[in-house]
């Protein structure tokens, strides 16, 4: 608690400092030396005080600022984060969204009372260019892809048929609310609430990220939820554009309703092709990585990044072409860039999206704190149930006619807590902010905020005993193990073959002919030529195997001491050479210098599996998702883990 | 039509087809209309030709063994009765079967059966083990030709060495279903086949 106290004062102090320093004009506070001919110009301006000795000390707090309070924000996210995982039993029953959009409201407060002004709140532009996106990414780069085209009907069902359900039914209901009292809602048009509905009607991947991520809900159902939440951006989009451009018409025709519904499909596949191609020409461009090998986690990235933008810029799906982007490039990257750049690029994904995520909720939190709230009863508890009506009905209709279709169904128990993890969030509440004024817009904006904190709030904390109570099946955790691969691998070629006798045309056929297309072209053009033929076997088998020899360290393997000897002594030879054609000092030749550093401080202690560390092969540790940090890795790996290889070159493979 | 009256369907033979797979009246005419269509010999069964003559089939790394699990042991032609019951295995499993505890025998499409199904198509020798040497055999067919096979072995004794509990050095039944409990099975060996 000591450091986040500590922050906050500190914020507080700089707040006061930036409300006292009045803009400094920089030609004024210039030393004396040269104040002495200029300040004599004669263009009436008031004479300030010359300084008559030269100022020791100032703060100018207006040059740093911006950078300055917004690493102020993120300091204050990261420590909020560490607060409370460090109570152990706060985060088993609220979520982590709650807490934080509780620090922001506290934030928001504090800042309130100092400035007796509005905070400041997350502008929309800022929220979409750059806290969205790496959320995003995060998430398209670990989704199991498998699962995901298995249901991707199921999940394109939910997201684009459900959606158009929760708009029109909530608008239309919202409007037959305003028409109930004309007094205080007379002047919220029916588009108006459609431009609402369209708004708070779409499912927030970040709230429900946050929430399933600790819930350990079965696989499948997990990845309903958030498919939907992912994919029915491109629904939201179109008819959020299309509602405001209605509202910008003159008058609205059936010929423009129809061009929405066109509107729909070009933003949903426009943004799926600007991944398409951004995911093949990042995969095809850390083809020619390995010389260079620091710098590959950046083209990941930058790669992602652009399609995000160029989607944005034509107006389409953003968050579809983004994801798109990532699970395209994945196999690709993974097998061409080497296993420390795999390493850095899941760890710097899982960090960005982490911060990314903790500085929305608590700007949400801080833009609670407004200076006009406009409050309507009716408005606000109609919205809510609303949602919560529209939500559970829609998922129930579409469940119904998609269960006769899909091989494994979707049952009562799963389907409620669909309908009850569709969380909104910092969407719904950006895009609010986006209207065109006109008188209601506080109130939409209040109604926003309601049901996002109830949403989040609410159905965020009793979800999970909801969960536990209802007894959803949860995920089965299992280490991943070769036999389980293989006879995985069987089935599908079996499953395959009797689709092929059957001559049915079903999942396994279209990932079959994918998996050949796949093969002959496109692992051949992006993927270098020594790792091609990786199959996914030998793949999960390196793995188990890297796992197991990071996990033998735990182990000590008592070393005979004619080998304990000629490790010392090709040690001692090895320091002595790197000693002598030691290279200048830089950022890339950092690990060579962290590895001496470990050699040579360790003298006759009886740590025996760092050296083994030091001369045999260790890969990392793969990442977990729940964003434990790698192993730093010294040598690529080298061999079945029976033998300890004392060969010099190992090292100077380094 | 003379010829071929003796190969139509009778309802007799779909009534103890249905009673014996549990397939629907529709689904067993669609999948007589498909036996016929790969029929070409037109004599009422089939033989292994007839089905290498499935193009994606022949270059399935696992054809020749899928296309022997439909034949019952030496035989070299396999009648529709046949057919239905290999084909009954991929079945997905009905919320009503599952509490049938009243059935006679196991169903053919229950988690047993399918996995006795996989496991078949390791165990040529049929004496119920996965010798070392079998499980080499669908690897190699697997993963192909790029891996030495040094690296091979040591893949095959490592699936050997998680699933064998009792030190035979090869993988029974149950051990085989151990290994594979925490695979959805029912889900994963399932066809769906339109009604």
């Amino acid at each position: 608690m000591a450091p986040f106290l500590s922050l906050l004062i500190y914020t507080y102090l700089v707040l006061r400092c930036s409300s006292l320093t009045a803009p400094v004009d920089p030609s004024k506070s210039q030393p004396m030396g040269s104040s002495l001919g200029q300040n004599s110009s004669s263009e009436g301006v008031p004479l300030v005080d010359v300084p008559m000795a030269l100022g020791v000390f100032s703060v100018d707090y207006h040059h740093v600022q911006a950078p300055f309070e917004i690493v102020l924000w993120i300091m204050l996210a990261s420590l909020a984060k560490l607060g409370f995982h460090w109570s152990g039993r706060i985060p088993a029953v609220v979520p982590e969204s709650c807490l934080l959009i509780m620090v922001g409201l506290l934030v928001g407060g504090v800042i309130y009372g100092v400035r007796h002004s509005a905070p400041p709140t997350l502008s929309a532009d800022a929220f979409f260019l750059f806290l969205l996106p790496p959320i995003v990414l995060d998430a398209g780069y670990f989704l199991p892809g498998r699962l995901f085209f298995e249901n991707l009907g199921t999940i394109l069902w939910y997201a684009l048929l459900g959606t158009l359900w929760n708009v029109l039914g909530i608008g239309l209901s919202l409007y037959g609310v305003c028409l109930l009292c004309p007094s205080s809602l007379g002047d919220v048009s029916l588009l108006h609430c459609l431009l609402f509905g369209s708004l708070i009607a779409a499912v927030d991947p970040v709230a429900v990220l946050s929430v399933f991520q600790e819930m350990h809900v079965n696989e499948q159902l997990h990845i309903l939820v958030f498919g939907e939440s992912l994919l029915n951006d491109a629904v939201t989009v179109v008819l959020y554009q299309l509602f405001e451009s209605f509202l910008r018409l003159p008058s609205v025709s059936g010929l423009d309703v129809l061009l929405g519904g066109c509107r729909v499909l070009v933003v949903g596949f426009g943004g799926l092709f600007v991944g398409l191609f951004f995911g093949l020409v990042a995969a095809l461009t850390s083809r020619f990585t390995p010389r260079v090998p620091v710098i590959a986690p950046l083209f990941v990235f930058l790669y992602s990044y652009l399609s995000y933008l160029t989607s944005e810029m034509l107006h389409l799906s953003g968050i579809t072409a983004i994801v798109t982007c990532a699970v395209t490039m994945k196999q690709y990257v993974e097998a061409n860039v080497s296993e420390r750049s795999n390493s850095s690029i899941q760890y710097f994904l899982k960090m960005w999206s982490s911060v990314s995520e903790t500085l929305i909720f608590i700007f949400l939190g801080v833009s609670t704190i407004q200076d006009v709230h406009m409050w309507s009863w009716l408005f606000v508890c109609a919205t809510l149930l609303l949602c919560l009506i529209w939500r559970g009905s829609g998922v129930l209709l579409l469940t119904a006619v998609v269960n006769k279709v899909r091989r494994n169904k979707v049952t009562f128990r799963d389907q409620f807590i669909i309908a009850y993890g569709g969380l909104r969030g910092a969407i719904c509440f950006s895009l609010v902010f986006l209207i065109d004024d006109f008188p209601k817009k506080r109130l939409f904006i209040t109604t926003t905020i309601i049901v996002i904190l109830f949403t989040v709030f609410v159905q965020g904390m009793t979800i999970k005993p909801l969960v536990d109570l209802l007894d959803v099946k949860r995920k089965k955790r299992a280490l991943p193990t070769v036999s389980e691969e293989i006879h995985s691998r069987l089935i599908d070629h079996l499953l395959a073959g009797i689709e092929d006798v059957v001559g049915y045309w079903g999942q396994h056929y279209w990932k079959d002919k994918f998996e050949q297309f796949n093969r002959k072209f496109l692992r051949r053009f992006l993927i270098r030529e020594e790792q091609q033929n990786r199959s996914s076997i030998l793949r999960v088998y390196q793995e188990l195997e890297r796992r197991e020899q990071g996990a033998d360290r735990e182990t000590v393997h008592p070393l005979l001491p004619e080998e304990m000897d000629s490790i010392r002594r090709i040690l001692s030879r090895n320091l002595l050479q790197f000693n002598s054609r030691r290279p200048t000092y830089s950022r890339h030749t950092l690990h060579h210098d962290r590895a001496l550093q470990r050699h040579s401080s360790l003298g006759e202690r009886d740590t025996q599996f760092v050296f083994l560390c030091a001369v045999c092969a260790i890969g990392p540790r793969s990442i977990s998702q729940d964003s434990s940090i790698p192993e730093e890795q010294t040598a690529p790996q080298h061999g079945p883990k029976k033998h300890l290889s004392f060969d010099i070159e190992n090292e100077k493979n380094n | 039509m003379g010829s071929r009256a003796s190969t139509l369907l009778r309802e007799e033979e779909i009534e103890e087809i249905k009673k014996e797979t549990g397939f629907s009246h529709s689904q067993i005419t669609r999948l007589y209309s498909r036996f016929t269509s790969l029929d070409k010999g037109e004599n009422g069964t089939l033989s292994r030709e007839d089905f290498q003559r499935i193009p994606e089939l022949a270059i399935n790394p696992l054809g020749d063994r899928i296309i022997n699990a439909f034949f019952p042991e030496g035989e070299d032609q396999v009648n529709f009765r046949g057919f239905m019951r290999t084909l009954a295995h991929f079945r997905p499993i009905e919320d009503n079967e599952k509490n049938k505890n009243a059935a006679p025998s196991e169903p053919l499409n229950s988690r047993t059966n399918k996995l006795l199904f996989a496991f078949r198509l390791y165990d040529l020798d049929r004496d119920d083990k996965i010798s070392r040497d079998e499980l080499l055999q669908v690897l190699r067919m697997m993963v192909g030709v790029n891996i030495s096979d040094e690296q091979l072995g040591s893949i095959a004794d490592r699936t050997i060495q998680e699933a064998d509990t009792n030190g035979d050095n090869s993988i029974s039944f149950n051990e085989f279903m151990k290994v594979l409990e925490k695979v959805d099975v029912e889900q994963k060996m399932s066809i769906r086949f339109l009604h």
